[in-house]
């Protein structure tokens, strides 16, 4: 570590960087969750449905634990600090009222603009194909990014990295072997996956690009250095799609944007079914 | 009476439960076929109308209730399924009756779930009423299908809780939430109702069910039951009940309640309630679109069996 960061940072610019980490974090475990709870009840067999939904169910929790802990960093600023951190009228006129706010004021009051998360994790279901392809990339990058954030200086990250990495342990289990029995088995289910791999693959190069804010964290020994995770996670997947008899991707244009608030424009219609109630019926409990 | 049916009554009689192997008639199996892959039918079928709200759900709190209810209700599929599977028919010629037309589910999830308050609704009076007829189902003969039950009966008044309390949530909120409670009660009441089938003397399988025990108790008897019990409940929620003629029975020592609008219940079950075509249409498109995602893990499988046997 090079010098101490918490000097040459200016405190607010460093409680907001660890926030917008946080939420970036909560955003990704939210949308993902909310895609595969999108399959309960239509899945290709009944014992996938259940496993969908229980990844699905995971990935609350993670959302969860980490909107808790970004609600409470933001319960304990002042509230001149935190009147222009977002564009939503609904959470600021919360914040201006210096109203508490919780983990679902974080999930359903703030717009596509404010949300932090990967092109990735808003990406369509499509087919079973493009699902299991989006659960593939986004599964090997958490399990090292978990790996990573266990070492982190902050407690609480911390806490939900050792949590969390057990859980996507076993997702990047069901989604490998998917990657592989889809590539091995038929003809068309190789033709499938190949397609939503290739398709999906101008995606992945976000996870490991540091915004001002990932390099801010990783500086400050709380947050992960994404670009360090690179190799192992093109290693880990060549060897998957070896198994599978896949072709890796070729190198193309990656997109980004996400994690500045630039999304494609799947994540509006995410965001109009999910905070559908919370908007249309505001400030009541549910 | 051969030996093997007068050994067969002697364990009904004696409440000895039919074990798999076991001799029995060939309609005590086929009814037995026919309620529990109906039963598991519903269960799949049900996952439609409360999954219709999981991206909708007003909390993430509530949304993970809600995906781990619908979760649940897969697994009973699952158990179910498998458990009619001991009666020798496959999972696969179950779903196809299903997807033909052939084989039933019930009719309840033939009803449009339009707002939140629905699933409150659904978990209060719909899995309340079905908890009446599975506990009972608990007892049942056939040792398989009970032995399900008593697994999902244990999961299912966790449902019934998460649905009363969804709607005592509402009713303490504001006037609005309060009309949503009210306007889903005013919906599922009924159809609740007819949940438990027509009355006892125009069942037809019923009679041969209960000499059977597959059955315990009529469908009167239990209708009755879920009656005397949500209209105490209603009441806890202060909502009210839309049926004028319902009104406790001191002498019975039961509430009487208003007569089921029955061309309404047979006009469901051929088919013409709001959403039957929808609920076969997204389930047979869930299977179609799903056949190569089957075939290929078949096929992975079948390739790496031939490996195995190669190198060996």
């Amino acid at each position: 570590m090079e010098g101490n960061p918490n000097n040459e940072i200016p405190n607010t610019k460093m409680k907001n960087a660890l926030l917008n980490y946080t939420l970036s974090l909560a955003d990704n475990a939210s949308v993902m969750s909310h895609r595969l709870g999108e399959w309960c009840g239509h899945g290709p067999v009944l014992e996938q449905d259940i496993a969908l939904t229980n990844i699905s169910l995971d990935d609350i929790g993670q959302a969860r634990s980490l909107y808790q802990y970004a609600a409470e960093q933001l319960n304990n600023m002042p509230t001149t600090e935190k009147t222009n951190l977002f564009s939503d009228m609904m959470l600021n006129a919360k914040i201006a009222a210096g109203e508490n706010l919780d983990e679902d004021d974080l999930a359903y009051l703030r717009d596509a603009w404010d949300y932090r998360s990967l092109l990735l994790v808003e990406q369509p279901n499509k087919d079973w194909a493009y699902t299991i392809a989006r659960s593939f990339y986004y599964d090997a990058f958490m399990q090292l990014f978990y790996k990573g954030l266990q070492n982190s200086k902050d407690d609480r990250l911390k806490g939900i990295a050792e949590k969390s990495l057990k859980e996507v342990t076993y997702h990047l289990r069901w989604s490998s072997e998917w990657i592989i029995r889809l590539g091995d088995g038929t003809d068309e289910s190789h033709q499938k996956i190949q397609t939503a791999i290739n398709d999906l693959w101008m995606y992945t190069g976000e996870m490991f690009k540091m915004t001002d804010t990932d390099k801010a964290m990783a500086v400050a020994g709380i947050g992960v250095d994404l670009a360090g995770l690179h190799k192992d996670w093109l290693n880990n997947i060549k060897n998957i799609f070896t198994q599978a008899t896949l072709q890796l991707p070729t190198d193309i244009w990656m997109q980004d944007g996400g994690k500045e608030g630039h999304h494609s424009e799947h994540l509006g219609y995410i965001l109009a079914d999910m905070q559908f109630l919370q908007r249309t019926y505001p400030g009541l409990d549910w | 009476m051969t030996s093997f049916e007068q050994h067969f009554e002697d364990k009904i009689n004696n409440e000895v439960n039919i074990e798999p192997r076991d001799w029995m008639p060939d309609d005590y199996r086929k009814t037995n076929i026919r309620q529990i892959s109906q039963h598991a039918h519903s269960e799949i079928v049900g996952m439609l109308p409360e999954g219709n709200w999981i991206t909708r759900a007003p909390s993430l709190r509530r949304k993970a209730i809600l995906l781990a209810k619908v979760q649940d209700e897969a697994g009973h599929g699952l158990y179910l399924y498998s458990a009619a599977e001991t009666l020798g028919i496959t999972r696969d010629e179950m779903i196809e009756q299903l997807h033909t037309g052939k084989a039933k589910y019930s009719s309840i999830f033939n009803y449009p779930t339009t707002s939140w308050a629905d699933m409150g609704a659904i978990g209060w009076l719909v899995d309340g009423a079905a908890i009446m007829n599975q506990v009972a189902l608990c007892r049942t003969s056939y040792g398989p299908y009970a032995r399900a039950m008593v697994r999902i009966c244990k999961e299912e008044s966790f449902h019934q809780r998460q649905g009363f309390e969804i709607l005592l949530s509402l009713v303490r909120g504001n006037a609005t939430q309060k009309k949503m409670a009210q306007d889903a009660l005013n919906r599922w009441w009924w159809p609740s109702l007819m949940m438990f089938g027509p009355n006892d003397d125009n069942s037809p399988h019923s009679a041969q069910s209960l000499h059977w025990r597959i059955k315990r108790f009529s469908n009167d008897e239990l209708r009755q039951k879920f009656v005397d019990a949500a209209t105490e409940q209603a009441k806890v929620l202060g909502l009210a009940i839309p049926d004028p003629a319902l009104k406790w029975n001191e002498e019975r020592g039961h509430y009487d309640f208003g007569e089921i609008d029955w061309e309404e219940f047979w006009n469901v079950v051929k088919g013409n309630g709001p959403c039957n075509k929808e609920r076969l249409d997204t389930r047979r498109k869930a299977w179609e679109d799903g056949e190569w995602v089957r075939e290929a893990a078949m096929a992975y499988v079948e390739k790496r069996k031939n490996r195995s046997q190669k190198a060996a």
